[in-house]
């Protein structure tokens, strides 16, 4: 029962946390820039606004795939809190993805499909990561069911302590997955150049308004899967979770855009190094505790 | 019992008729009327067979007491030594290896069989689960792909002109295949296994030097002589077993204590690995390619690999825990892992679905070499998900190069104006490979669970490796998707081929929504064990299906206000959207190609590497295991 009040939490509420975080995340943004910044709410003005403009397209599909796009985000979600397979999680936020790029392909313009290019890039340098988290939390807790995780925390086992390394990995990528600043090759918040608009060249008003509102429950899921390592204290594990996303935003404003290259060796290096020898660690305590 | 013969000696018939019937009707008759014959009696043996009831592991032993069958295959080995020592005839002297080769196996394995050391058997026959499997696999998607041929076999001689025209030949050889493959799928006695394997080899050296053409006969003598490097393995394994084991069933050296049979087993797994393509034997598979492609679909699906990963995992439950083991799980890892870098850097659409065939191959040895019930049941599924897909995709392929001339995978941009319903299968292919809840990735999910189990580092291989797969078919579908300006269709050319096409898209479909059924009926009673069968999962999956079904449906809705637009270029547009402001002040062509990595997924690099590692391990399993 409760995972289906979560379930149905995370279909209604997700859009509005998602919402009020990116006006957080712009408000702090601003702060540290030494503007202002809007309000809150502005996040929310801003997707409404472009529900009400004219809904400009390239050909008759393109609107379509983001359709799908949102729709397999909201499926992973409903997956991850519904407490389902976590691999199940990250292969449906997988094909979400892949429909955002499909979107990006179909228009057939130049930026566009750059930005799709670089999509799958960064799901190349991401994904590992993603689904070694999983097979992490096989290893501690014996099942990739989010459920059982999740209560095995509460009982006190807490995943932070075995998956430290894990953690790290995943923060990393989470840079990724984000599509912020070193890593928002594909397509960024920030409208300074064409080519780094990328992925979403061609998406105006309401077509752009479902990618704001997917990226929304998007960050809602990732934080999820942050807030998963923390579950122990349900206070402490939200105030964790907003603290490593205001790392994000600290990582965002201070450091420049670089090359896919450099992307995917860092990626997969944290993945192997931190994800790794992680595993490996918790390979040989099993081992050595299966000996004794 | 009377169904497994047909279904070995049916297919000589049409093989023979084709022989003699050149004209094209006949062809098509013959052909249409064999394959459903093979079809209905494949589906017939399975649900007789099932008629006992799902979830019991039954294997049925059909002995034959007349000595007259193992003189019949004596005396087709002694044939086959002579037919593969004929083809090597014209062979100029520094190739004269190959010869030896044949010499090699031939000459102890015969002359163990004359001088009646190869000890007795009546268990030649045996069927189970795994068997109906692959002959279902066989029957089925073999069928389709030769329904396809003949289509695809006229346009083919309408295209090269100066190739002498021996499709009915080209028919025959896949019909003498079927019968190798259900030989080798029903066989319990090695010695048969043994004939029936060497027949594979001799059809494909046959089927990639079907042109002619310098490239074709080089090709197809690597393939020769390669493959005939797993027939010796398998020689050795049949002289090793009759002097030391003192048994030639496939059933009791399974039984018998590990440390005396593990040599035969490596021996038999080596070239079982040899078959599947695996590194360093990668080559002789990509070399097929040169043939026709009706050829690679039935290589790379339903036959030839799939008989090497086949005996593989029958010899499975044998290594299981034990280090040689792990060496096959490695083999199979490590070229998992590179066939699916190297995909990356191909655009030949043809070298990609063959690379991603290896790469495939790698994991369902990787699952066998492992050989827990779990890993088993995975390999299973890859099998029988890859088959249809891989299948489909090459037809696909195949279609697409005759009507567009050409199977570059960049060629293929926009390809959804050209070719709508080409597109659609294609697209049905390439999800079926990597998109969730197609096939492989069901089966991948269940790797990915059952290694975890294991806990070790296959885990991190095969993540790595499904997500290099993962970017090379996105950019690809990414590439068929493009709607470009309007261009003519291209698509009234393709007329018997669609019976291939469409049964096979539709299947790809089926299958994964039916996971479960195959995963109850026919897997689960063989292993024992069910890791995706639980009832969410099932549901999970076919929420998924729905949903991705529904997908077509959504074209149909008419969006309103919709306002057109020309792609965004910078401000250089000019009038044409495809066009942009040159900086001469012309108007000039954009376009735009996928990234191919090459830097980091160079093909001859990664191949080198590659094959140093595989090769020391393959020495090191031989001589710690076979040798020592």
């Amino acid at each position: 029962m409760t995972s289906l009040w979560l379930i149905i939490g995370y279909v209604v509420l997700a859009p509005l946390i998602g919402g009020i975080i990116s006006g957080l995340d712009r408000i702090i943004t601003a702060r540290m820039q030494g503007r202002y910044g809007p309000p809150v709410r502005q996040a929310f003005f801003d997707v409404f606004k472009l529900f009400e403009k004219q809904n400009l397209t390239v050909n008759r599909f393109h609107g379509y795939y983001l359709v799908c796009f949102l729709i397999f985000i909201i499926f992973s979600g409903i997956l991850f809190f519904g407490g389902s397979d976590l691999l199940m999680v990250v292969f449906a936020f997988t094909v979400a993805d892949i429909f955002l790029v499909l979107a990006a392909y179909s228009t057939n313009s130049p930026y566009c499909s750059i930005g799709a290019e670089r999509e799958l890039l960064q799901m190349l340098a991401a994904e590992p990561m993603l689904l070694l988290t999983a097979v992490g939390f096989y290893m501690v807790f014996g099942s990739f069911h989010v459920s059982v995780i999740y209560r095995a925390a509460l009982g006190g086992k807490l995943p932070i302590l075995y998956l430290p390394g894990v953690f790290l990995g995943l923060t990393y990528v989470l840079t990724i997955k984000f599509r912020k600043s070193p890593f928002d090759l594909s397509t960024s918040h920030h409208a300074h150049q064409e080519l780094i608009k990328g992925l979403t060249t061609e998406f105006a008003g309401p077509s752009l308004a479902l990618i704001e509102i997917a990226h929304w429950y998007e960050t809602v899921l990732l934080l999820g899967m942050v807030y998963l390592f923390f579950a122990f204290v349900p206070i402490i594990g939200v105030i964790i979770t907003l603290f490593i996303y205001f790392v994000e935003i600290l990582i965002d404003n201070t450091n420049a855009r670089i090359k896919w290259q450099l992307m995917l060796e860092s990626a997969w290096l944290a993945t192997l190094v931190l994800g790794g020898l992680n595993l490996l660690a918790l390979y040989l305590f099993a081992m050595i505790s299966k000996g004794g | 019992m009377f169904w497994i013969f047909f279904l070995i000696l049916f297919p000589l018939i049409p093989a023979l008729l084709l022989l003699v019937f050149k004209n094209p009707g006949a062809i098509k008759w013959i052909v249409l009327v064999s394959c459903a014959v093979i079809c209905s009696a494949a589906i017939i043996m399975t649900v007789n067979y099932l008629q006992t009831g799902p979830g019991k592991q039954q294997v049925l032993y059909f002995p034959i007491s007349s000595p007259m069958v193992d003189y019949l295959v004596g005396i087709g080995d002694i044939i086959l030594a002579l037919v593969f020592l004929f083809v090597c005839r014209r062979l100029p002297f520094k190739k004269l290896w190959i010869p030896l080769l044949v010499i090699l196996q031939y000459a102890p394995v015969i002359y163990y069989d004359l001088s009646g050391r190869v000890p007795e058997t009546t268990q030649y026959i045996f069927l189970d689960n795994l068997s109906i499997i692959m002959a279902l696999i066989i029957g089925i998607v073999g069928s389709l792909i030769t329904v396809y041929t003949i289509g695809y076999m006229r346009h083919y001689h309408e295209e090269h002109p100066e190739i002498p025209d021996r499709s009915n030949k080209f028919i025959a050889t896949i019909f003498l295949f079927f019968f190798a493959m259900y030989g080798i799928i029903f066989s319990n006695s090695i010695t048969w296994i043994y004939f029936f394997w060497e027949i594979t080899t001799l059809c494909s050296f046959i089927m990639i030097g079907y042109s002619r053409t310098e490239e074709a006969v080089h090709n197809a003598y690597r393939a020769l002589w390669m493959l005939l490097l797993g027939g010796l393995a398998y020689a050795c394994a049949i002289i090793y077993l009759s002097s030391s084991c003192g048994t030639i069933e496939l059933n009791t050296m399974l039984g018998m204590n590990q440390a005396l049979v593990m040599a035969p087993i490596l021996l038999i797994c080596f070239a079982g690995m040899n078959k599947a393509a695996q590194f360093p034997f990668s080559k002789w598979l990509l070399g097929a390619m040169v043939a026709p492609t009706p050829s690679s679909a039935l290589l790379h699906s339903s036959t030839m690999v799939k008989a090497g990963v086949y005996i593989c995992i029958r010899c499975a439950p044998a290594v299981r825990n034990t280090l040689g083991g792990d060496i096959v799980a490695l083999i199979g890892g490590i070229t998992f892992l590179a066939a699916s870098a190297i995909g990356i850097s191909r655009r030949d659409g043809k070298q990609v679905l063959a690379y991603s065939t290896i790469g495939n191959l790698g994991l369902i040895i990787l699952c066998a070499g492992i050989g827990t019930p779990l890993t088993l049941w995975a390999a299973v599924m890859l099998i029988i998900f890859h088959a249809v897909a891989k299948a489909l995709l090459f037809l696909g392929v195949g279609t697409i190069e005759q009507q567009t001339g050409s199977r570059d995978i960049e060629e293929m941009h926009g390809l959804i104006t050209k070719m709508p319903r080409m597109t659609l299968i294609m697209l049905i292919g390439i999800a079926g490979m990597f998109l969730a809840p197609f096939g492989m990735l069901i089966a991948k999910w269940a790797v990915l669970e059952a290694l975890a189990k294991e806990g070790s580092i296959f885990p991190v291989i095969v993540i790595f490796g499904g997500s290099m797969m993962l970017f090379f078919w996105a950019k690809w579908m990414g590439q068929l998707v493009a709607v470009i300006r309007p261009e003519p269709r291209k698509e009234e050319g393709i007329g018997i081929e669609w019976l291939g096409l469409w049964p096979l898209a539709i299947l790809t479909v089926l299958i994964c929504a039916f996971y479960w059924v195959v995963g109850i009926y026919a897997v689960e009673p063989l292993f024992g064990t069910d890791p995706l069968l639980s009832l969410i999962n099932i549901w999970m999956v076919l929420v998924m299906i729905v949903m991705m079904l529904m997908l077509p449906l959504g074209f149909l809705i008419h969006w309103k206000h919709l306002v057109h637009v020309e792609p965004y270029l910078c401000g250089a547009n000019v009038k044409d959207p495809h066009m942009f402001m040159g900086a001469l002040g012309k108007g000039r062509y954009w376009w735009f190609n996928n990234y191919y990595l090459n830097k980091y997924f160079n093909e001859k690099k990664v191949t080198f590497l590659t094959n140093t590692i595989t090769t020391v391990l393959l020495v090191i399993m031989l001589f710690r295991w076979c040798l020592g």
